[in-house]
Order: C-alpha cells, then sequence, then structure tokens
C-alpha cells in the first residue's frame, strides 16, 4: 500500500506547499511512490483517510486548535511545513500587541464578528514528528525529508548554523560588509541563500541547538544595535521561541 | 433545479479558503454568499513600528503565489515617502522579475488550476497520464519562471535581494543571455498553451462590468502607473482612496471594496486586457486574435485566456527588458537613502490585478500607519454580483452543473484568499 499523504493549511501565505508545485518534473516521480489524497489548493478530491500529514501555517484562532488535533489523530506521522508550522513565524508580530486592541482597531465596531488568537507554532499544540524549516522551505531539502519519512527514517537537520554554509559558499561575511546578521546563531540547510545574495540572515530556519545567545546578543550590541532593534531582527520571525526571552536579559516572553 | 441548497465548503484549486452558499426554493433564487473564513492575519498591525527597510520582507509573506508583486509594491510606498526614485537599472530588473512572476502565477492557473475544469477532471494529476504532452508543456514554462524569479530575486517565493532603492546583488550578463535564450524557446512553449486553449470552450456568461488597471503613456502596465477604468478617466495612484472604497460584511473576514461610480468592479487579467489591449506585445495581440478575444469584453470566465495572452506579452516584453539591460551594462549603484518622516502609496499590477500599499513613516523610518489593498480583496463583491447574474441564467440546470458552474466562475477570478484577508485598515489611535 502507498502511503495516503494529504496537505492541510493554517494561518499563512501558502508559500511552502507552492513549494511542493515548484518541484517542477520531479513532484512526477513523487506522485509514484505516495497517493496524494487531500490538497484542497490543488485537488477537488479529498479523503480524511491518511498516513502523512504535511501541515503549513500557525495556529492563530482558537478554533484552529480542534482541526488540527483531528489531523493529528488520524495521521500516522505530521510534519510541520514551514516556518509558520514550525516556530510561528512572521505571524509572531503580532504577539507583540494587545489583541483586542488590534481587533477593534482593525474592525472596528464590528470586532466582535472576527476571532483572533496568540499566534502559536504547530508543536504549542500537538506533537510534531519531523519539520520542514525556513520561510519559505528549500525545495531540495523538502524533498530530502519526504524521502526520508518514506523510507521509515526520521529526517535529520543541521545542527550546525548558517555560518558554516555561508564560509562554505565563499560568501564574504555579512558583518564584514557593516551589516548585521543572525546567522551565528541559526540552524543551517538553506545553502545560506540571503547571504549568497547580498543580504542577511534573518532567523526564518528557527535556532541552532544550544544556541550562545548572550554571546550573540553582545556582537549585535558590538554592532551598533540597541535592545530594541536587537529584538526587532530577532522577533521578525523568531517572536514565538521562548529560548529568545533570555535576549532581553530576564525571564518571560518577548514583547 | 426546483428546491434546494448549494454549499460548497472550502473551494477547491483556490489559493486560501471560500465557501459558496445557495439557496433555491421554487424554482427561484432565494439567498446566495461568497464566504471567506480565512484567518485574519493583521499585516497591516504587525508592521506597526517596523523599519522601512523590513516592510518588504514583512509583507512579502502576505502571499507566497505573488510574493514578489508585494514586496515591489511595499518597496515603491517606501520609495514615494522617503522622496526616492531609484536607478533605470533597479527599475528595468524590476519589471523583469515582476514578469517572471505574472508567468509563473498564470501558468500556475490557467495549467494546474483552471485547465482540469475544461478538461473534465477533477485536478492535473490525472492529466499527466491523458495529456502528457500539454501537462510537461505547463511544467517547462513554470520551472523556466520559477528559474527567472530565482537568478533575478534570490528566490522565486519571497524575493532576497530586491531592497529600497535597489538590489543587493544582481545577475551576471551572461546568466541574462541565458534567461534570454530560455525565454524564447517559452514563447514557443506558450504559444502552446494558446493552441490548447483554443479548442476549450469557455461558458458564455457576460454581465456589464467595471473593469480598473493602471494604466502607463509608454508601456502595458505591470510596474507601475495611473488609476484607469473602462467607464472613462484615469486616477493618480495617490488618490487610490477615492476610486477604490472599501467596506466589510460580516461572513468575510477580507474587505470589500467598491468604485466611486459602481457597487462593484474588478481587477486581474481582463481588467488590463480591457483597458490597456492597444499597449499588448505584437505576438500577445496575435495570441488574442486566435482565441477570438477582443476588448471590452465582459465575460469573467475570459480571465483565465486574458492571463495566457498576458503570459506571451510577459515573455516577449521580457526580451525587450534583457536587451535594454545587456545593452547598458549591469553595474552596482549606490543605494543610500535619506531616512525622513513621510507618507508614500505604491500600486503594482500583480497577477490578480492592481494592489496598493501605503505607509506613513515616522522620523526614525519607523511605520506608524500601513493600509493594504489586495486585488482579490477588490473583486469579492464583483464574484457575489455576477454570481446573483449567473445563477438566474442558469436555473433550469441540475444541481452539479450549477455547483460546478459557480465553482468555475470564482476559480476564473484566480482568488489569492490568504492575501485578502490581509485587507485590514488599521488606524492606531
Amino acid at each position: 500500500m502507498k502511503p495516503r499523504v494529504a496537505i492541510f493549511d493554517f494561518g499563512c501565505c501558502e508559500g511552502c506547499q507552492l513549494q511542493i508545485v515548484n518541484l517542477e518534473e520531479e513532484i512526477l516521480d513523487l506522485l509514484g511512490p505516495v497517493e496524494m489524497v487531500t490538497w484542497r489548493e490543488a485537488m477537488s478530491e479529498h479523503s480524511d483517510d491518511f498516513d502523512i500529514a504535511l501541515v503549513e501555517g500557525s495556529i492563530t484562532r482558537e478554533e484552529e486548535v480542534s482541526r488540527l488535533q483531528w489531523i493529528r489523530e488520524q495521521a500516522k506521522t505530521l510534519v510541520a511545513l514551514g516556518a509558520c508550522a514550525h516556530i510561528g513565524g512572521i505571524n509572531c508580530l503580532k504577539n507583540r500587541f494587545d489583541l483586542e486592541e488590534v481587533r477593534r482597531a482593525v474592525y472596528g465596531e464590528y470586532a466582535e464578528w472576527f476571532d483572533t488568537a496568540p499566534t502559536r507554532p504547530l508543536e504549542a499544540v500537538v506533537r510534531v514528528d519531523a519539520v520542514v524549516p525556513g520561510c519559505p522551505v528549500n525545495r531540495q531539502e523538502l524533498l530530502e525529508i519526504i524521502k526520508a519519512l518514506l523510507l521509515g527514517k526520521k529526517p535529520a537537520l543541521p545542527t550546525y548554523s548558517v555560518c558554516v554554509e555561508c564560509k562554505r559558499k565563499n560568501n564574504v561575511c555579512v558583518f564584514d560588509k557593516g551589516l548585521v546578521c543572525l546567522g551565528p546563531i541559526v540552524r543551517a540547510g538553506c545553502g545560506a541563500v540571503c547571504p549568497s545574495f547580498g543580504n542577511r540572515c534573518e532567523g526564518c530556519r528557527g535556532l541552532v541547538p544550544e544556541p550562545n545567545l548572550n554571546s550573540h546578543r553582545g556582537v549585535l550590541a558590538q554592532y551598533g544595535l540597541n535592545l530594541e532593534e536587537i529584538l526587532h531582527f530577532v522577533n521578525l520571525y523568531g517572536g514565538c521561541q521562548a529560548e529568545l526571552a533570555s535576549l532581553q536579559g530576564r525571564e518571560g516572553g518577548l514583547r | 433545479m426546483k428546491d434546494g441548497k448549494i454549499q460548497v465548503h472550502y473551494l477547491t484549486r483556490v489559493e486560501g479558503h471560500g465557501n459558496i452558499h445557495v439557496e433555491i426554493a421554487g424554482g427561484e433564487l432565494r439567498s446566495f454568499r461568497w464566504e471567506i473564513p480565512e484567518a485574519p492575519r493583521f499585516f497591516e498591525a504587525m508592521v506597526r513600528g517596523q523599519s522601512y527597510a523590513d516592510v518588504a520582507h514583512i509583507t512579502s509573506r502576505i502571499c507566497g503565489i505573488c510574493s514578489i508583486g508585494h514586496t515591489l509594491c511595499a518597496l515603491q510606498a517606501v520609495e514615494n515617502a522617503l522622496g526616492v526614485r531609484p536607478s533605470e537599472q533597479t527599475l528595468l530588473l524590476r519589471k523583469l522579475i515582476l514578469h517572471g512572476e505574472t508567468v509563473q502565477s498564470h501558468i500556475l492557473h490557467a495549467g494546474y488550476l483552471a485547465a482540469p475544469d475544461f478538461l473534465g477532471a477533477p485536478s492535473v494529476v490525472p492529466l499527466v497520464e491523458s495529456h502528457r504532452e500539454v501537462v510537461l508543456t505547463i511544467i517547462r514554462l513554470h520551472r523556466l519562471a520559477n528559474e527567472w524569479c530565482d537568478l533575478i530575486g534570490g528566490r522565486t517565493t519571497h524575493p532576497i535581494n530586491a531592497v529600497v532603492n535597489g538590489w543587493t546583488s544582481l545577475p551576471t550578463e551572461e546568466q541574462l543571455s541565458a534567461l534570454r535564450t530560455r525565454i524564447e524557446a517559452g514563447l514557443a512553449d506558450a504559444w502552446a498553451i494558446v493552441e490548447v486553449f483554443r479548442l476549450f470552450s469557455i461558458p458564455d456568461f457576460r454581465r456589464d462590468t467595471e473593469y480598473l488597471a493602471l494604466r502607463h503613456p509608454d508601456e502595458y502596465a505591470f510596474y507601475e502607473g495611473d488609476i484607469a477604468s473602462t467607464d472613462g478617466g484615469t486616477t493618480p495612484v495617490s488618490d487610490y482612496r477615492k476610486k477604490v472604497i472599501e467596506f466589510i460584511v460580516p461572513y468575510s473576514t477580507a474587505k470589500r471594496a467598491r468604485s466611486d461610480r459602481r457597487p462593484s468592479y474588478a481587477v486581474g487579467a481582463l481588467a488590463r486586457f480591457n483597458n490597456n489591449y492597444e499597449q499588448l506585445s505584437p505576438q500577445a495581440r496575435k495570441a488574442a486574435e486566435a482565441l477570438g478575444f477582443r476588448p471590452v469584453c465582459t465575460n469573467p470566465f475570459m480571465n483565465t485566456v486574458a492571463q495566457v495572452v498576458e503570459v506571451v506579452h510577459a515573455l516577449e516584453d521580457s526580451l525587450r527588458l534583457i536587451d535594454l539591460l545587456l545593452a547598458r551594462g549591469l553595474r552596482r549603484e549606490d543605494r543610500t537613502v535619506q531616512v525622513r518622516a513621510g507618507h508614500g502609496v505604491g500600486a503594482v499590477e500583480v497577477p490578480r490585478g492592481v494592489l496598493f500599499h501605503e505607509y506613513t513613516l515616522d522620523e526614525r523610518g519607523l511605520v506608524v500607519e500601513a493600509n493594504l489593498v489586495i486585488p482579490t480583496g477588490q473583486n469579492h463583491q464583483n464574484i457575489e454580483d455576477d454570481m446573483e447574474a449567473l445563477i438566474p441564467q442558469v436555473i433550469e440546470r441540475p444541481q452539479e452543473e450549477i455547483r460546478l458552474l459557480l465553482e468555475m466562475l470564482v476559480r476564473a477570478y484566480d482568488p489569492c484568499i490568504s492575501c485578502s484577508t490581509h485587507l485590514l485598515e488599521v488606524e492606531f489611535r
């Protein structure tokens, strides 16, 4: 029996499931060993009977919790697809504000019609078996992870930082160009794509295991960032990562 | 169909979540609506307090399909707020990558999402066997468009190097020449798609509609222009709020819009075609003729056909852009800007229609207020008005046929629902 694969999405841009389409001809190879049973964006058919659930997006409304729990109950393997599902991603920027105030400011007298809740990554709600990091996910890494899952292996993510890949590519260090970068504390696997195209690492893939945050905070400060600017930077994609609270030098979530 | 309800919960083969509800009793249409239950993400709130330099990377994440359009629109609005006009090289590269995104998105929609309707399939998957050559041609064009955007932008989804007043990295002239060769080959593939679409029978339905699109004196507008209407006249982008009037309905997390003249209007490929047909590239005009397609066309199902014509245009016009870039030679340019307080509006024709970004910056360049008006949001009311006109015309048909036709109608607009649910104006007091 071929594994039955379903794709689901919560609050996000749906750019990560687009990377599946962006596999181009390689998607035809994938359609051999698996049976796609649910993919609302691409297919009219759907089934509630599936083995592997690829889930993108973060939880941003209470009503989504039960849907995610249902997916968890059906799936043998639940994969968090992309930064929003993995670490909350850009959606966490919302958590800096008082949500009641934001909702009222957005919808005015109609605020009661529209529900919202603090952004959470999937693993804040259910157990997650595997992760494809990134905003968006890297197509080749996605393919490798899917292959590993089909072979019944637990996919291995790099445990080293983006800096390692940047050095391998002979990039000039972002800091040497007078910019600041999160490369030293962020998990590799993207091929250091942002520094390679002249920009900085913004941390969309989440932290390396045991990152030296205090040291990196010192580096960012040395390069002229004040605490507010440091928090803005690390919160771009990482605002839901509790470890980052230590950057602030105290316990508790970032605001 | 005499009595009954049509409920399409989570319409498939569209980007995002939308529901269709129709109630028919005694052979008459009782109620209908096009609902958007997608979770709102509050982007206008999220960018508050963020730096002018980060706004494009944040708002790019509104949409996976048109992230390049959001990026460019945000950059344009920020540059207008800072009083910056980027160099010719910067603008040529922006237009080139925008064409790449137009091809990527239009092929995704016309090829992967809409074509199965015309070939009687529930998705593209069975077409891999039954129409293998067509599917391979679609994939080739899709790959070309993505690799084109990878080359110019570093990454096709959420581009990396497009920043305020320039680019942090440039393609080499050799890479651009190689891209040119591939785009020429892509034109032949695009013609193959035109031939496929000639065979499709498009539902015959017309409703008098106002179409809005950017218009530019020198080119078929994608990157910039004034707001033109098929009802006549143009409006400068800085006055967009006079033309585009937003409102809220309770069953939709996406705001809707009407024009200053009508209770609804349409944007997108058909709106651009209807407003700017004369400026299409020569081959795109030929493609339109081959498809028997002339402006002003008020059949919303023809939006997908307009996308096919625009694929030809985007490919052919990109050859011109690359020739200009190669003739001038690529060089690193100064990107410095003077940060100041200001207010700016940007407008870009993204695949689904005209997109507006508006920002107010403080003296440190941090966002004080933002407003984003997304194409699909502008189309929601028009979709519902089309349903109201279409259902009575087909009410005698069986329920399943009506359901499929309504699904096809919504799909023809190529709605990008996760985009449109960020159509949330925020005023912090």
